[in-house]
């Protein structure tokens, strides 16, 4: 049953190297790629059902024994994360294949290497590969990033494959001291062994974790490491930047892993070391993103924007570190990288249809598809800035009834809803402007660009998602909850890793 | 030999981060280099330092070295190598388009490529 943990890294290596050997025919090259996506969608459909069930599962490559070979790790948070990236590259995708992928070499390849380097981020049980992972991801992306090529992206890229080298960087020191200290990488055995460690090293302990933890909050775009994000993205090309949206989300997923898991409230010297850091810089993150909403004259610029606000939500709730603000912070990942892959791809559609103005936000003449667009752009307006009844309200909701009782709770509330205010504002403005302001301008646009309504699909499937999420928010919720209940007591994870049986933590479980 | 090494370490971190923090994209490369190398050793340091033993555990080896920081320096230097031709090659090209290695002046407002117009 386990050999399937590794379905989700195997299959895009495997399509990307199929790929490679194909580059002669576009044409099958999409068919292949698209099969290859819906074929990880439904291995990780069926990952989600395996951890559905309630029992942590582990895979050991190779068969070496767990502290010492590299382990996957299937636990129902890993599984969530997988299917959402499964369900995001899949619209991605079918975004891509109207065009954007021929625009350069290679899109095909390097997007199934960027699902590998995701997936197995999201997978694996050893800090090193973790490290390994991150880098499939980054060198993935950076090839994705200058797709299309062009000045400006390659001083993005410049500037982007700088800062996350600078963060591969300290990602090692990080792992070098954690190693040097406790001896292991294996994340299960780290969980035991950090209590362990002597009082002569809890300093050095210390370090490792918050330079681990200054590496994960650069890929999740936290405040004062966000300045990349938006520059990388705007200039990324549209499908590359909606499937980016769940990159930052790796960052978060393993600030929760770790700091649950390792660093969590058994974690000796370091325990909850980095809870007091989250909760300024989110509340930072808050501000600049919604403040960036504001300022932006671009739209893309504003959805980067956005996205960085959403992160500054997300991590406001993982700052708590209980099993309530855990199903918050989770349900709100779900959110965020549904509606952030569908506002980049939005952004992309309204581009391509007003000639020279592209995205701008001033107005024009009006553009093709104008009613549809707008519709969609409203619902996901809705979504992100988080008004009822979209999936944004009820996640906020969680949130803030989840720090209700922290210390911080004025700090918190006043902070997450005056940003909210600013947000809605930045993107009615942005609306009105691109939608309804055009009837002023006299015009057409020249030349008519082309009026395909069913490249708007990808992306109204996206904004579809964020509607089913709050349909069945029931449901999702009571999954979230066994998912961070799940988080909030490692053990099981520790013993599916180290191959110790648990009963009483099933019976517990499986309710 | 602490000394050698963890001064190398604190001299190569330093005239990294020294050279990162530069308005040029070849400085800022070579720190990155600087720092690649520092990181390297470091890993290394962390199996511990010691002289003529095996990496390898046998049964009649009375003592080894911890193998294992050695195979995490070595994926580094394959991660990190590769990287710094990447960014080389991004930096040369942007040099050529551009015009200007800065890497402070922010990012070129030109204008957009024709063939950017996406047909969608």
């Amino acid at each position: 049953m386990s050999g399937w943990i590794i379905a989700p890294v195997i299959i895009p290596a495997m399509a990307a190297a199929l790929l490679l050997l194909l580059r002669r025919s576009p044409n099958l090259q999409r068919q292949v790629s698209l099969a290859a996506t819906a074929l990880l969608w439904l291995a990780s459909a069926r990952l989600f059902m395996l951890a559905t069930e309630g029992d942590v599962l582990s895979y050991r490559l190779g068969d070496w024994l767990a502290p010492f070979g590299i382990v996957l790790v299937l636990d129902r948070l890993s599984a969530m994360m997988i299917l959402l990236s499964g369900i995001l590259a899949s619209a991605v995708m079918l975004h891509a294949i109207r065009g954007w992928d021929e625009k350069g070499h290679h899109f095909h390849p390097l997007f199934q290497f960027q699902l590998m380097g995701i997936n197995g981020a999201f997978l694996t049980g050893d800090v090193f590969n973790l490290f390994v992972f991150f880098e499939v991801m980054l060198i993935a992306s950076y090839g994705l990033l200058l797709h299309g090529g062009g000045p400006r992206r390659l001083g993005a890229g410049f500037q982007y494959v700088a800062i996350n080298l600078l963060g591969s960087t300290l990602f090692l020191f990080a792992v070098g001291i954690i190693y040097g200290v406790t001896g292991t990488l294996n994340m299960a055995d780290l969980a035991g062994k950090v209590g362990q460690v002597s009082a002569g090293d809890a300093a050095l302990l210390r370090t490792g974790a918050l330079l681990l933890f200054l590496v994960f909050a650069l890929k999740a775009a936290l405040v004062p490491l966000h300045w990349w994000l938006p520059t990388a993205y705007a200039s990324a090309p549209a499908p590359v930047a909606a499937l980016f949206a769940i990159m930052t989300k790796v960052g978060a997923y393993a600030i929760i892993r770790v700091f649950t898991l390792v660093f969590g409230a058994e974690g000796g010297a370091a325990a909850s070391i980095a809870a007091p850091w989250i909760l300024p810089a989110a509340l930072a993150t808050l501000a600049i993103g919604a403040i960036g909403v504001l300022a932006s004259g671009v739209l893309v610029d504003l959805v980067c924007f956005a996205v960085v606000w959403s992160m500054g939500s997300l991590l406001v709730a993982v700052s708590l570190f209980d099993a309530r603000s855990l199903t918050a912070a989770l349900y709100y990942t779900l959110h965020s990288t549904l509606i952030g892959g569908a506002l980049f791809l939005l952004s992309d559609l309204i581009a391509a249809r007003r000639g020279r103005w592209r995205d701008d936000l001033e107005p024009s003449p009006a553009m093709a598809n104008a009613t549809i667009l707008g519709s969609l752009f409203f619902l996901a307006a809705i979504a992100m800035s988080g008004l009822p009844p979209l999936s944004g309200f009820i996640g906020k909701l969680m949130i803030l009834d989840a720090t209700r009782t922290s210390r911080a709770a004025g700090w918190i509330w006043t902070v997450v809803l005056a940003t909210s205010l600013l947000v809605i504002i930045g993107f009615s403005r942005a609306g009105t402007t691109l939608f309804w302001k055009s009837e002023a301008v006299a015009g057409a646009l020249e030349p008519p660009p082309p009026a395909r309504a069913g490249s708007m699909v990808p992306a109204a499937i996206l904004i579809l998602g964020t509607a089913l999420l709050s349909l069945s928010a029931g449901p999702v919720t009571r999954h979230l909850e066994a998912t961070a209940q799940q988080l909030v007591t490692p053990q099981s994870y520790v013993d599916a890793v180290l191959g110790r049986p648990a009963p009483a933590q099933r019976t517990t479980e499986m309710r | 030999m602490e000394i050698l090494v963890a001064s190398a370490i604190g001299v190569l971190s330093a005239a990294g981060i020294y050279l990162i923090l530069r308005g040029r994209s070849f400085p800022v490369i070579i720190g990155m280099t600087f720092l690649s190398y520092g990181v390297n050793v470091f890993l290394f340091a962390m199996g511990r330092l010691s002289v003529d033993r095996p990496p390898i555990i046998t049964s009649d080896a009375a003592e080894y070295t911890d193998p294992l920081p050695q195979a995490l320096v070595l994926t580094a230097i394959v991660i990190s190598f590769g990287m710094t031709a990447l960014i080389v090659v991004l930096a040369l090209r942007g040099f050529l388009e551009t015009g200007s290695d800065r890497v402070d002046e922010g990012i070129p407002k030109l204008p957009e490529p024709a063939e950017e117009r996406l047909t969608s």
